[in-house]
């Protein structure tokens, strides 16, 4: 491809500034979208098959055969057959069932996780990044002190120390992720710091957050994106990890990780069909949606826009 | 270079005193009492005695106000047998759970999880370097992309889950399991190393894919160096040009990945020890997560962050040494 099919900037393309027409933006939307599929085929497969994971998760209630905790004892352990397509677990409800479900948590978790960690991620990037001084060192060093614990120790950590649940989780995941993805943010708002336009905005006298709402911000949406969609694939497998461990969703509610551990590990032997389909979707879904953050990469971040050619 | 070392271990201090900080609060600042909790846990029924609870408070040392409770659990200040018995004494406390202290437990369970790490370690780099080389000299090829989709597999599909299925359909189909109990080492080497083989695998495949795009990265930089563009010009052959040219300096700031990549290590061990039932720190932590042994869970968690913090230190500096542009300031 060259480059003449590139003409915007990347900061033009993703991020509309405000006070832009809405037309602008959905421009530079299709033209985001028409040149993944036309460049990068496997991630829009990947993005498709997280838009269908998304429709699944919100019309669950209307797509799964079963209730997610509908029990029979009777049908307990029974193999895949027409009436339960994936087979059931030890207290008789339907995998498939559950599985549906479990796409309304694991997307729950990994898009409001990682909307947290992009909010959050900017406001302590940007701010130390932008403002230096001593209050950047300061915070660098709480960083610095936060990084060095390894990510699944610390979540675990502090799940067994705040409790179970949805919305812990939720919190505890994008809050702790935001701490390390603050770094890429606070280096991306370094790089667009040095832009003379920064400093046209400094000569007319812009105050410090104006110029982070109307110059920075724009400028590192790029980065965001990118932020944003690898970060969906790491909430989604660190919520299974966790539930996985018996710290993340409680039971009954149907997480994919949730659904491989005890009863799953217990089951294995006469019920393999427990343990195998939860782990397919969600490798699924992670795959899709890295294969998906990994041609967005490619598409929106200018340092890479050269090996593109 | 000296000044550049001593800089860097000066601001270890701050670092190290956050992690700290956080280890101690962690614990303290449970919603809800964590004397309570833990006697709700032991589900004594009916049984809990003010003996009970002053046992517990005075083990944890929570009887005392909040600051001085970190200044003697740092051993900046004297316990309440006016001993100082901190941190800085080497002490880490005992084990509410099984009373040993938690230092020996930490050098018992270590070679098991070190172990492990290795393995991953050495998987990691034995597939990740040559496909990424090979991927980023075949740019934008079907073979690139092979290459790319194998690394984005490797990331994305959860070890625990490999691991589980490793357990179950070998079972089912060839009624072989891997072995559930530990081999130590020194008993049987052979046992213990196929032992470790497969968790080890499953442990440097997350690792693998990461540093796989690393490398390739990595790669694609330098190869659009001026210095690349002169070894072709100068007609040397592929072999030549990327051997020595290329892969040499892409490496460099590969070293530095193992300082990125060991938090995914050390994590990962506690789910692969968890499967496996191999007894090391991660299948400590998580006996003593569910315990809610916080002494221990303090000690697991300090000991891990310092070993990152060390080994970080040890590979920035090593980077330094290493690439010659790099101004040690």
């Amino acid at each position: 491809m060259s480059d003449t099919l590139a003409v915007s900037t990347p900061g033009e393309q993703a991020a509309a500034p405000e006070g832009r027409q809405p037309a602008a933006q959905r421009r530079a939307l299709v033209d985001v979208v028409v040149r993944l599929a036309r460049y990068k085929p496997l991630g829009f497969a990947g993005g498709l098959v997280v838009l269908v994971l998304l429709f699944v998760g919100i019309f669950a209630n209307f797509l799964a055969p079963y209730g997610f905790n509908d029990m029979s004892l009777a049908q307990r352990l029974s193999a895949p057959s027409a009436a339960h397509l994936l087979g059931t677990d030890n207290t008789g409800r339907d995998v498939l069932s559950r599985i549906i479900y479990g796409a309304r948590i694991s997307m729950t978790v990994g898009l409001a996780g990682a909307a947290i960690h992009v909010v959050m991620g900017f406001l302590i990037g940007a701010t130390t990044g932008f403002y230096g001084g001593k209050l950047d060192m300061v915070i660098q060093r709480i960083v610095d002190g936060i990084q060095a614990f390894p990510t699944l120790v610390l979540y675990l950590t502090v799940m067994s120390v705040v409790g179970q649940g949805l919305l812990p989780l939720v919190l505890v995941l994008g809050l702790s992720s935001s701490i390390y993805g603050s770094r890429t943010i606070r280096s991306a708002v370094l790089g667009v710091k040095e832009n003379t336009y920064i400093h046209a905005a400094v000569a007319m006298g812009a105050t410090r957050g104006r110029m982070l709402v109307k110059h920075v911000l724009p400028n590192v949406v790029p980065v965001l994106i990118i932020e944003f969609t690898l970060a969906v694939g790491r909430m989604i497998l660190a919520e299974a990890m966790l539930s996985f461990l018996g710290f993340g969703v409680p039971p009954p509610f149907p997480s994919w990780g949730g659904m491989l551990s005890n009863s799953g590990q217990r089951y294995m032997l006469q019920a393999p069909w427990m343990a195998l389909w939860p782990g397919v979707a969600l490798a699924l879904a992670v795959f899709s949606i890295n294969m998906l953050g990994d041609a967005l990469r490619d598409i929106l971040d200018p340092r890479l826009r050269s090996t593109m050619v | 270079m000296a000044a550049y070392v001593i800089r860097r271990i000066i601001l270890l201090i701050p670092t190290m005193l956050v992690v700290t900080v956080v280890v101690f609060l962690s614990v303290r600042f449970i919603p809800g009492n964590v004397v309570d909790m833990m006697i709700a846990q032991m589900g004594s029924s009916g049984g809990v005695t003010q003996a009970t609870r002053q046992r517990l408070e005075q083990a944890l040392g929570l009887n005392v106000p909040l600051p001085i409770q970190y200044a003697r659990w740092m051993g900046f200040a004297p316990g309440a047998n006016g001993h100082f018995q901190g941190l800085l004494e080497g002490n880490l406390g005992t084990s509410l759970q099984s009373g040993q202290s938690v230092a020996t437990l930490l050098v018992q369970r270590l070679p098991v999880s070190l172990e492990l790490a290795l393995i991953a370690l050495v998987t990691a780099i034995l597939t990740a370097i040559p496909i990424g080389i090979y991927s980023a000299i075949r740019q934008d090829t079907a073979r690139d992309y092979a290459g790319r989709s194998v690394s984005i597999f490797f990331i994305s599909v959860p070890s625990f889950w490999l691991g589980t299925m490793i357990m179950v359909y070998p079972a089912i189909w060839w009624r072989w399991s891997p072995s559930l109990e530990y081999i130590p080492l020194i008993k049987n080497f052979q046992g213990n190393l196929l032992q470790f083989l497969i968790p080890g695998f499953l442990l440097g495949m997350a690792l693998g894919g990461t540093l796989m795009r690393m490398m390739r990265t990595m790669m694609l930089e330098v190869l659009r160096q001026d210095y690349v563009k002169t070894a072709w010009a100068k007609g040397l052959n592929e072999r030549r040009v990327i051997n020595r040219h290329v892969v040499k300096n892409a490496l460099i700031p590969v070293v530095t990945i193992v300082g990125i990549v060991l938090p995914i290590v050390l994590g990962g061990t506690v789910i692969i020890e968890q499967i496996f039932d191999l007894p090391g720190l991660g299948l400590l932590l998580f006996q003593a997560l569910n315990f809610r042994d916080y002494p221990l869970i303090s000690g697991i968690n300090l000991f891990l962050a310092a070993i990152l913090i060390v080994s970080n230190l040890v590979v920035d500096i090593s980077y330094a040494w290493l690439d010659p542009r790099i101004q040690y300031k």
